[in-house]
């Protein structure tokens, strides 16, 4: 069988990843600034005594606009990864995505009711508007997973491809909604309803970040707890139940894990999708599918992928930027198309 | 040691399980037989607690089936079912491992366990090897060795409950499987055993459970249920059964 690589050697590799990224998304952009000042300028910004006094310009964009932006990534693309090892664990199946049940459609629908129905009422006060939307987005998507895990409940037990057609089912129609409150709004309003669509890590602020780094650390944190039960889960539920795992309250947690995390990551930065399908994939194709393993290096691999995107959007077409939705559908679609083709030969 | 009084199961409209005794006594192997239907299945899944009985209880070592909490009783109750649907490239001996799960016996200990039940299951030369690139009968070895583990070495107080460990074996292993289950057995577990073959349950069982259409027809040794009389009533063939030239257990020759 193929190697693979070696769970210390993975994680210190995308450790290493992780730490030029974070660099690299702190130097570039509009503004370039030199790596070494970014250095400087970040080390200073930590409160660590480096001479700089010709820096409080990198200072200011550093601190402003680069670091929110850059830690914004590291925790969307993070958690993302980490609820796609969730559904993919709980649906039995490594093509899952956490959209399966329905959370990302809730949270599309959220945020039309708050971008359209708000421009109704003659826009919202600016100070409200953005989180106002985080909030339906959140919302909506909590609400149509609840429901959707609700659907897929019969005498006590949870029946998952039940639950998978209930989202299938719940994604359309959130397709619908979205559609209807497109067709209903005027020009300007369907503008940033497109945009809010294609996801961004734009305009990030410390406001909306803090709500999305304790979701991502809670849900960080609680999973890796159940990486052995989510190992067991893989060989079926009531092998799982009969290895002693108690089934319903796992299967639970993941769904609420999913909810939650995907939930914050699109009411923070839109929806941006195949982070979750293709990083638990490419982890597993390294590593093996020891949830042990899976968990952290997701963790870590979703954070990264998400700031190599983040730099693709905003160097290609600088100063103007691409909404990150579309590079990493661009990266990851035909990653997958090579998955799906590899994996049949 | 699992037990069940007066166990009767429906499904929708159904009788599938009536008024079935039975216990599983330490040392001993139990194989069920009985034609498509019968209700074998529909009793292993009452016997480990993933269908709730209508009428009956079930217990475990005396304390009912459902007070167990999942570890406690996974220490003590495993189960082999039919099929197993896997669709991730664990390793053979990761898959195994998982059988120690409930239990905190350390990564050493846990090593030795694994393939003991690699090599009682005759897949140690599978080690290293991923479980997707297994044929149905390697997979079947490889679940038995994670059910074999789970229980390791078999002492009293554990139960093993088998659906068709032979389904998918070929003649060779359909025997070094049931040595294997019956070596457990010689240490003190538990076993029950759904067969097909009559000849693998004459050889290996201590008692057959003769199912049919949910009834209990005869529950007694392999001599005294294995007659041409009572097959022909449950599975409609004519047997001719003679004694084993060398072993003397009831060998069934269809005529």
């Amino acid at each position: 069988m193929k190697q693979r690589v070696q769970p210390r050697t993975l994680i210190v590799c995308l450790s290493l990843l992780c730490l030029l990224a974070v660099w690299l998304s702190l130097a570039l952009g509009p503004v370039s600034l030199p790596l070494f000042d970014t250095l400087r300028a970040g080390l200073r910004l930590l409160g660590l005594p480096v001479a700089g006094d010709d820096l409080q310009q990198a200072e200011m964009i550093l601190g402003q606009i680069r670091l929110p932006r850059t830690l914004l990534g590291l925790a969307v693309g993070a958690v993302l990864a980490l609820s796609g090892v969730a559904m993919q664990g709980l649906f039995r199946n490594p093509l899952a995505d956490p959209g399966l049940v329905g959370v990302a459609a809730g949270a599309a629908m959220g945020a039309a009711v708050a971008i359209v129905g708000g421009s109704w009422f003659g826009g919202m006060p600016d100070v409200l508007a953005p989180y106002l939307l985080s909030l339906c987005a959140f919302i909506g998507g909590l609400g149509v997973t609840a429901l959707v895990y609700r659907l897929g409940r019969r005498d006590g037990q949870t029946n998952v491809a039940t639950m998978l057609l209930a989202g299938v089912a719940m994604t359309a129609l959130g397709g619908a909604a979205v559609g209807l409150f497109s067709y209903l709004a005027d020009d300007a309003t369907l503008r940033t309803l497109t945009f809010w669509n294609l996801g961004s890590l734009n305009g990030a602020s410390y406001e909306r970040l803090w709500p999305l780094l304790m979701v991502a650390g809670g849900v960080a944190l609680w999973l890796p707890r159940r990486a052995r039960a989510l190992n067991a889960l893989l060989l079926g539920e009531s092998e799982a139940r009969h290895l002693g795992i108690e089934v319903e309250r796992l299967k639970r947690e993941l769904v609420f894990c999913t909810a939650l995390g995907v939930g914050a990551a699109v009411a923070a930065a839109g929806l941006i999708g195949f982070i979750g399908l293709v990083v638990p994939h490419l982890v597993r194709l390294l590593a093996g599918p020891d949830h042990r393993v899976v968990l952290p290096a997701s963790l870590l691999a979703g954070g990264v992928l998400m700031l190599f995107a983040d730099l693709v959007a905003r160097l290609v077409l600088a100063p103007a930027e691409l909404p990150i939705g579309i590079v990493t559908a661009l990266i990851g679609a035909p990653f997958f198309l090579v998955l799906l083709i590899r994996g049949r030969s | 040691m699992l037990q069940v009084e007066g166990l009767h199961l429906r499904r929708g409209s159904n009788e599938v399980l009536h008024d079935i005794h039975l216990q599983l006594t330490p040392g001993q192997v139990v194989g069920v037989l009985g034609p498509n239907g019968a209700g074998k299945s529909s009793l292993l899944g009452v016997l480990c607690g993933e269908l709730a009985p209508g009428q009956g209880r079930v217990t475990l070592q005396g304390r009912p089936l459902t007070d167990w909490a999942g570890q406690a009783r996974a220490q003590r109750l495993a189960v082999l079912p039919q099929v197993s649907s896997l669709g991730f490239s664990f390793r053979v001996e990761e898959v195994v491992a998982m059988g120690r799960m409930p239990h905190g016996s350390g990564q050493l200990r846990d090593a030795e366990i694994v393939e003991a039940a690699l090599r009682a299951a005759d897949a140690w030369h599978l080690l290293g090897r991923s479980y997707l690139a297994l044929s149905g009968g390697e997979r079947q070895r490889v679940h038995l060795a994670r059910v074999l583990a789970q229980l390791w070495p078999g002492e009293q107080g554990t139960t093993l409950l088998l659906d068709e460990p032979t389904s998918m074996l070929d003649p060779l292993h359909q025997h070094t499987t049931l040595q294997a289950v019956r070596r457990f057995a010689d240490r003190g577990a538990a076993v029950l055993v759904i067969l097909h073959d009559l000849n693998l349950a004459a050889r290996y069982c201590d008692r057959i459970l003769l199912l049919e259409q949910g009834r209990c027809h005869a529950l007694a040794s392999p001599q005294e249920v294995l007659t041409p009389g009572a097959l022909k009533a449950v599975f409609g063939i004519d047997v001719l059964v003679q004694a084993h030239p060398e072993r003397g257990h009831p060998l069934i020759i269809t005529r």
